[in-house]
């Protein structure tokens, strides 16, 4: 170490951020300020974007703690419309359950749950239209299973197996689904943000009705393509909904990795004249109520809305990830904000459209749903079981047309094949 | 673009181009670029152009001129100085339907927008099953022999002919500037256009101390007005020769052929025009008639593209050669600005490895 140079002055000191509670710790959430339901304001969707502060630093939460939907927020939806969503959102848990066994048992290679969020994609999913096109980040399966795409199709990109319609070629759970305006998921992260403000900038140059969104968690807002998309979006009024799910952790590293003992993600909005809203991501009308506003926002021209889904990633990062090495096993079951279904649940029984029996008939039915789905995907194989794509698909889509250089190497891997005395099933 | 002629010199349109035009006019290779961005916005809707002081400025070197004014600014615009941003956003306007023309106004400064480009573009297609492509064309000004120090001098090709799913084209002609980029527009797959920003306004021999020259008496500088393609994957054998290949792309074709004249060594000298796809078969066909390679480059030597030219000349012509493969490049130091001249390589640098080769 170098010699102070001015030895009159208090050394400077280095601050490197520690999450409260680490493996071992007693955790106590009652520093998280939660808001009450009901008190945040809901400004006027044509408002200027300099008038949000107040909205960046609170958050806009409609379930009460007597499971009541109250406040400006309200979204007022049907009871059918929830028990909808209800569903979805228990489809979305029960799909990952099963998805991480098939994980644990081999079936293949990799998997993340998103347990604990699923409040986040779904009732967005519910704010937005069907042909609103979609930038997801790898944890927002809750849009695509509330867009009605089949389980059976998931799975089998799960399996990377011959149903796959990526060939196999992608990561489980990185899926392309542009029949349900879901944008092909990359391992890179944020890099869909502009790609978001991209095609809705496109839209809005065409004269189309249609709007973006995009998604990334709050680990990764410190990309640098997060400030590009932002920049952009601004310049330009994009009608684009960028939403951070602020689920307090990054793999292994804690929210104040990103920024966060500093300032709030939504407030990140504020600077680039972006209006910003902070929201209770484990409630779902809080949610659904805030993309809907952003959606309008959009729609009208008006410009892009930056959302902080303020919530808990319940799960290990990935089936990769053992989360009891770096952070206290209290924290999900303390989280202050509660678990988004039976939150949902809790609300529907409370205005007496839901009980308990209706709820354990509809978990059961909804395993089953994914469970048979499951029986079906098998059929095309599981992963390394033989029933893949042809081998010799690896070569297809690198470009529009095979160029010589890889006709000539995917002709030298059909050699090897058959050298190898296992020529692949080509039915 | 002035000084429009009727030609039918049949030098002019090499066999393999496929136009619809049949005026020429004398253009240099800003003019050559701005046209090629004219027809094709004027024929296809969705051809958007975008970069940093491109839309009413008409972009540093003026490549953009005028289309600003004549396209609207929905179709022509400025963009904040994010390079991920500029290539991001052409990524998702390609993904929406539209056919993105993005600039990033030096080589030099593309390494923000590599995650992009070789992350997200180049494998766009792959991993979604062809649901979803990027049929972009990112322009840069590339190369030095101008001056412009260690970041406006730099030839980056090799980092992206190293990436799956990326086509990466460089002219060395106004006429092929324009038809290889209509090409490249067109074409489905995220390109790569390298502009050689030495010869914008003249082809360079590399004999920097005598007069510049303009395109107005180079053949390659009679460009057609309207519509022609120059197809991607196709190599120009700029010269035939007995003695020796030369393989060469942009500023550097100019140099081989200065040095050839000096010389007099009956060298064949093709201009490979795109990297990836690479025309192989001219390559082999010709160092299999010649047994001798040289390969110039102005781009640094360790791992840049020449080593995989050397390494495909010797895969495939072994039985042929009569000389080791040569490689002539810049040196493995960032661009100098005041020995430019003793790191760019000219004239002397090629000439001494031609008469090496000659003598093995």
């Amino acid at each position: 170490m170098a010699d102070a140079a001015r030895s009159n002055l208090p050394p400077l000191a280095l601050h490197v951020p520690e999450p409260k509670f680490r493996p071992g710790d007693t955790v106590d959430f009652a520093d998280v300020e939660i808001p009450a339901a009901g008190a945040a304001r809901r400004p006027d969707t044509a408002d200027d974007a300099r008038g949000f502060t107040d909205l960046v630093y609170t958050m806009v939460r409609v379930l009460d703690e007597d499971n009541r939907a109250v406040g400006p927020w309200d979204p007022k939806l049907s009871p059918d419309t929830l028990r909808r969503m209800l569903r979805h959102m228990a489809m979305v848990r029960a799909f990952d359950e099963r998805m991480f066994r098939a994980q644990r048992q081999g079936k293949t290679s990799f998997y993340m749950k998103s347990l604990g969020e699923e409040a986040v994609a779904v009732p967005q999913a519910y704010a937005l239209d069907a042909d609103d096109m979609c930038f997801p980040s790898y944890r927002q399966q809750g849009l695509l299973i509330a867009r009605g795409c089949p389980l059976v199709d998931m799975m089998n990109q799960i399996y990377s197996n011959r149903g796959d319609k990526l060939q196999g070629k992608q990561l489980p759970i990185m899926y392309s689904e542009k029949r349900f305006s879901f944008f092909s998921i990359s391992g890179n992260l944020t890099t869909q943000y502009p790609q978001a403000v991209g095609w809705a900038m496109a839209s809005a140059s065409k004269g189309d009705t249609r709007i973006a969104a995009t998604w990334c968690g709050e680990g990764s807002t410190a990309e640098g393509d997060f400030h590009s998309a932002l920049t952009f979006a601004t310049v330009y009024r994009a009608p684009v909904i960028f939403n951070v799910v602020n689920n307090q952790w990054a793999i292994s590293s804690f929210s104040g990795f990103a920024g966060a003992e500093a300032t709030t993600f939504a407030a990140r909005a504020v600077g680039y004249g972006i209006a910003g809203l902070r929201v209770d991501g484990n409630d779902a009308l809080a949610v659904y109520a805030a993309t809907q506003w952003a959606a309008e926002r959009a729609r009208t021209n008006a410009g892009p809305t930056l959302i902080e889904h303020f919530t808990y990633r319940a799960e290990g990062h990935s089936t990769s990830d053992d989360p009891s090495q770096y952070r206290s096993a209290g924290e999900p079951t303390a989280w202050p904000l509660g678990d988004p279904i039976r939150r949902l649940k809790d609300h529907l029984i409370t205005i007496g459209e839901w009980d308990e029996e209706r709820q354990a008939a509809m978990d059961k039915e909804v395993a089953d749903e994914v469970k048979a789905a499951q029986k079906e995907a098998e059929k095309n194989g599981i992963l390394g079981h033989g029933l893949h794509q042809p081998l010799d698909t690896l070569f297809d889509g690198v470009f529009e047309e095979m160029p010589w250089h890889l006709r000539e190497q995917q002709a030298q891997m059909v050699a090897e094949e058959t050298e190898s005395g296992r020529p692949w099933d080509r039915k | 673009m002035s000084d429009v002629t009727g030609t039918d010199d049949a030098t002019v349109m090499p066999a393999e181009a496929e136009t619809t035009t049949d005026t020429t006019a004398r253009m240099n290779m800003i003019q050559a670029i701005n046209s090629a961005m004219d027809v094709m916005m004027e024929r296809d809707a969705g051809v958007v152009v975008m970069g940093e002081d491109v839309g009413y400025f008409g972009g540093v070197f003026r490549a953009t001129a005028g289309l600003q004014a004549k396209y609207g600014k929905t179709r022509v615009f400025d963009t904040p100085i994010t390079e991920i941003g500029i290539i991001g956003v052409s990524i998702g306007m390609g993904a929406y339907g539209l056919r993105p023309v993005p600039e990033i106004q030096f080589a030099d400064y593309i390494y923000p927008a590599l995650d992009q480009l070789v992350s997200e573009a180049a494998r766009l297609r792959y991993r979604s099953g062809g649901e979803f492509t990027a049929p972009i064309t990112v322009r840069s000004p590339f190369g030095g022999g101008i001056f412009g120090g260690q970041t406006h001098s730099q030839s980056p090709e090799g980092i992206f002919t190293h990436v799956s799913g990326l086509k990466t084209v460089i002219p060395s002609t106004p006429y092929d500037a324009k038809g290889l980029l209509i090409s490249a527009i067109e074409d489905n797959d995220p390109t790569i256009f390298f502009e050689p920003k030495r010869i914008y306004n003249g082809p360079f021999n590399g004999h920097w101390d005598r007069p510049a020259a303009n395109w107005s008496k180079h053949p390659g500088g009679e460009v057609p007005t309207g519509y022609y393609k120059i197809p991607l994957g196709k190599a120009a054998v700029v010269r035939e020769g007995q003695a020796v290949t030369m393989l060469a792309y942009g500023t550097m074709v100019h140099v081989c052929a200065q040095v050839v004249e000096d010389t007099g060594i009956d060298a064949e000298i093709i201009d490979l025009r795109s990297l990836v796809p690479l025309d192989i078969e001219t390559i082999e066909e010709s160092v299999k008639k010649t047994g001798r390679c040289l390969i110039v480059h102005e781009a640094t030597r360790t791992g840049g593209f020449g080593a995989e030219l050397s390494a495909l000349v010797q895969e495939r012509c072994f039985y042929h050669l009569e000389a080791p493969v040569e490689r002539v490049t810049g040196f493995d130091t960032p661009y100098p600005h005041s020995l430019e001249w003793a790191y760019f390589p000219g004239p002397v640098r090629i000439s001494m490895a031609l008469k090496k080769i000659m003598k093995d």
